[in-house]
């Protein structure tokens, strides 16, 4: 289609080809590219012609790939907020338990139904992988998922559906850009719990398919830092497939914050009178890092990190949060908080990154 | 009942390679075979029981044991799943299971059964079994790998399984399922492309089969920093299965040992080696550090007063009054504090019970219900004295019944508070409660300080039982 006798090149070319954190409808730097493209062909500028031209240009756009991530979330796992929640799913019964948590839940719950999605992909770091990141590739997984710490919480049936077509995009972008990657095509293999958790916290029904992303342990074999730079580029890749795809996701990182567990547990599991931070230097880091997430500071999370990863015992190690703020492109809005609080003593922070300016400027958030 | 014991013991990898495809490369194939040797070891050695401590089964809330009698799974590996699925169903001698717990609660760890159909066994444990009792000819027993648990606690935990076995009066086969280095390739290989990840790994890894081949258990034990540091994976958890092993077999070198088999798999090193306990000979051994019989860490964050709550099952005959006091009249028990001081717990003139001031602390854990008056650096602390006078008492009546008196017979009491302001109504409640129907004579002092952070200690008077 051409586009009214005015062509897309130069500025309108690299928008094109942005992934969509950088493909912004501002009306500044449309009219700019409107106006290199026009003059290069010597066309008298019109608002007609700028208003067909944006329409091609939304057109081609959209026949490339358009998808978008419209979430980024920040979900934990302890199977504690299940065990208390009562599911059907789940085989033992509680009395109560981590409401505080559960309620965020419900507000990060409330504030999903707002969002249109077809998919969630999330990174847990229970599947833990050091032969590189592999990637659910089957398109159904059903069995009984039994958290091998609390065992005596979580026993859980799932049945979930798998987007294998987004999966193996990841993965073909992740082994572009140098990452060793691999498909998980064993049908006996069984879903870990953190996955389950976050997945089933954040969307109970079920009814959207989601890709789970393995926790490659390279914080084990070299550091933070290696860790932080493979998840960036994991990150990287999996913002430019789901733009591919055309699909709009939830990324979700499931993990915990400062991660210091208790070694024992209340005879009473959810006897709220037990549940408080290990220490008091976990709480202080949680809530640095908490701060600088609701002020918009994410690219200043990461370069914390390292520090904070060693300093807490923080889950983190494990990449998923790194990957999803690579995949965000590194949010400068700030967060919504929506809970906080501690179980079997680790930190436990839920929180969204809603990617839609238009949303953020009703809502009163912006950029910092 | 005979007392059980250990017949054989034995090093095996964890990597599901030797059990899925030992076509693919002529050393996976040698640690099959390796491994079939092994069974036919176990088999010679009339082990009636198999014990198989895997540390690819972490645990975080103290130690577990498989407590399901007939576990059943489809078993697919993390990162090796495209080798295949590990279908299993294995027989657990549960009876075992239950004296191996109660066993490493009486000696001061927190442990529990694990009873799940479903519970998600490690890929380890499930090579270990599947090649080594194919057909379920033995029980089994499974014990996890904390991972926080340092020296101390391994070897406890190793010496617990001990006690169960003697207790069992059965012969036992235990297995420690670990690679030795460590390190794989963390990019896909061909695998006829696989070796030790470095020279390095290779030459400890040498060494360490050298001292097993020999039989030197304990030498490598107390190596056991040193091979963490080396070639493992650092901030993988410590290399620890032959801390465990020892605990468990004797902290000696009277073994003959033998390599059966010593190959990578992706790059790390694995070998299977059994060690059969010599009767006949004294191997030499050269120990630099403690021993330890009982585990005393800090483990308690939630609240101290859980203490308190744990009741020991201690499967032990119980001697006669007689037999515990001696011909000098001194008394001591395991089921009170142990006394700070070359001094007993209580002792006998004539028809009278003179006790050692006895204060809140707990017989096995040490902890002090209320909680401790002041930290290690000296701050101090808020303490609930209730909860420490009802502890005091109580360990006060555990002497007296233990020595053939009662608290019924307590004439008169000295008891001395740190701080007599703060803390005398709370004393003086609780003491109300004990004994204002019993009526003893009763002194109440404040002094500076305790021997101990506590807050209240008692001396007793009491008369004995006729």
């Amino acid at each position: 289609m051409k586009p009214a006798g005015i062509p897309i090149k130069g500025g309108a070319i690299e928008l094109l080809k942005s992934p969509f954190t950088k493909f912004k409808f501002s009306a500044t730097t449309l009219a700019a590219s409107f106006a290199e493209c026009s003059d290069t062909y010597g066309h008298q500028q019109s608002s007609y012609d700028f208003f067909q031209w944006v329409h091609v240009l939304v057109n081609i756009r959209s026949s490339m790939g358009g998808g978008r991530i419209v979430a980024g979330l920040l979900a934990p796992h302890p199977p504690h907020l299940v065990y208390a929640e009562n599911p059907p799913q789940n085989e033992p019964s509680a009395e109560c338990g981590w409401e505080s948590l559960r309620w965020g839940y419900e507000r990060l719950r409330k504030q999903l139904e707002d969002i249109d999605y077809d998919v969630i992909v999330i990174l847990s770091p229970h599947w833990q992988t050091y032969i590189g990141t592999h990637f659910l590739g089957l398109k159904n997984f059903k069995s009984l998922s039994v958290d091998p710490i609390f065992p005596n919480l979580f026993r859980y049936h799932y049945d979930i559906n798998i987007d294998v077509e987004l999966a193996k995009m990841i993965h073909d972008e992740a082994e572009l850009d140098g990452l060793s990657v691999r498909m998980m095509e064993n049908p006996d293999f069984r879903v870990d719990y953190g996955t389950i958790t976050s997945c089933h916290l954040t969307n109970p029904t079920w009814d959207k398919p989601i890709v789970s992303i393995s926790s490659n342990r390279s914080v084990h074999y070299y550091s933070v830092e290696v860790m932080q730079e493979m998840m960036t580029k994991l990150g990287e890749a999996t913002r430019k497939a789901i733009w591919k795809s055309g699909k709009k996701a939830v990324v979700i990182s499931s993990n915990s914050l400062s991660h210091r567990h208790f070694v024992n547990e209340s005879k009473v599991p959810e006897d709220m009178s037990k549940e408080h931070i290990t220490n008091h230097s976990q709480y202080l880091w949680d809530m640095k890092m908490i701060n600088m997430m609701k002020n918009g500071k994410t690219k200043e999370l990461i370069e914390m990190m390292p520090e904070f990863t060693e300093q807490s015992v923080a889950e983190t190690d494990g990449g998923a949060l790194t990957w999803m703020l690579s995949s965000l492109d590194h949010p400068t809005y700030p967060a919504t908080i929506h809970e906080y609080g501690t179980i079997i003593g680790t930190g436990n922070v839920i929180a969204t990154w809603d990617t839609n300016d238009e949303k953020r400027k009703i809502q009163g958030v912006s950029e910092k | 009942m005979k007392e059980g014991e250990v017949v054989l013991g034995l090093l095996v990898p964890a990597h599901p390679h030797p059990l899925l495809c030992p076509e693919k490369n002529p050393g996976w194939a040698r640690l099959r075979e390796a491994y079939e040797q092994a069974r036919m070891i176990i088999e010679e050695s009339e082990a009636e029981l198999v014990l198989v401590y895997s540390t690819l089964w972490t645990s975080i809330i103290g130690h577990q044991f498989q407590g399901l009698k007939e576990p059943e799974w489809i078993h697919v590996d993390q990162d090796f799943h495209y080798l295949g699925s590990m279908p299993y169903k294995f027989l657990i001698d549960t009876e075992f299971a239950e004296g191996l717990s109660n066993c490493a609660n009486s000696r001061g760890l927190v442990s529990r059964v694990v009873a799940h159909q479903g519970f998600p066994i490690d890929t380890g444990t499930v090579v270990a079994l599947s090649l080594l009792n194919p057909d379920n000819r033995l029980e089994a027993g499974i014990c996890s790998s904390n991972i926080y648990s340092n020296r101390a606690e391994t070897i406890v935990l190793g010496k617990s399984a001990n006690d169960a076995i003697k207790k069992s009066g059965k012969k036992v086969a235990v297995v420690v399922v670990s690679s030795l280095s460590n390190r794989m390739f963390t990019e896909k290989i061909n695998p006829h492309e696989d070796k030790i990840h470095s020279q390095k790994d290779d030459e400890w890894n040498s060494k360490i089969l050298e001292f097993l081949d020999e039989g030197r258990l304990e030498d490598v034990s107390q190596l056991s920093r040193e091979i963490h540091q080396q070639i493992r994976v650092q901030k993988v958890v410590a290399f620890k299965p032959m801390w465990w092993l020892a605990g468990v077999m004797g902290q000696h070198n009277n073994f003959a040992g033998k390599v059966h088999a010593y190959e990578s798999v992706h790059g790390a090193g694995c070998a299977v080696v059994s060690l059969i306990p010599k009767l006949d000979d004294v191997g030499d051994k050269e120990y630099d550090e403690d021993d330890v019989e009982e585990y005393h860490g800090d483990r308690n964050v939630l609240e101290s007063i859980e203490a308190e709550n744990t009741n020991f099952e201690i499967d032990e005959e119980i001697p006669t009054i007689e037999e515990k006091i001696s011909q000098e009249g001194r008394f001591s028990t395991s089921r009170a504090p142990k006394p700070v001081g070359a001094y007993p717990h209580a002792r006998k003139v004539g028809d009278l019970l003179y006790l050692s001031g006895v204060g809140p602390r707990q017989s096995r854990s040490n902890a002090i219900p209320g909680g401790p008056v002041r930290d290690s650096l000296g701050k101090e602390l808020d303490y609930n004295m209730k909860a420490q006078t009802i502890a005091c008492i109580e360990n006060v009546k555990t002497i007296l019944e233990d020595s053939g008196s009662s608290i019924e017979d307590v004439v008169d009491i000295t008891s001395f508070l740190i701080d007599m302001d703060r803390d005398f109504a709370d004393y003086n409640s609780v003491y109300a409660e004990y004994f204002s129907e019993i009526q003893p004579t009763r002194t109440t002092l404040e002094i500076s300080a305790l021997p101990t952070p506590i807050a209240v200690e008692m001396k007793i008077i009491a008369k004995l039982n006729k």
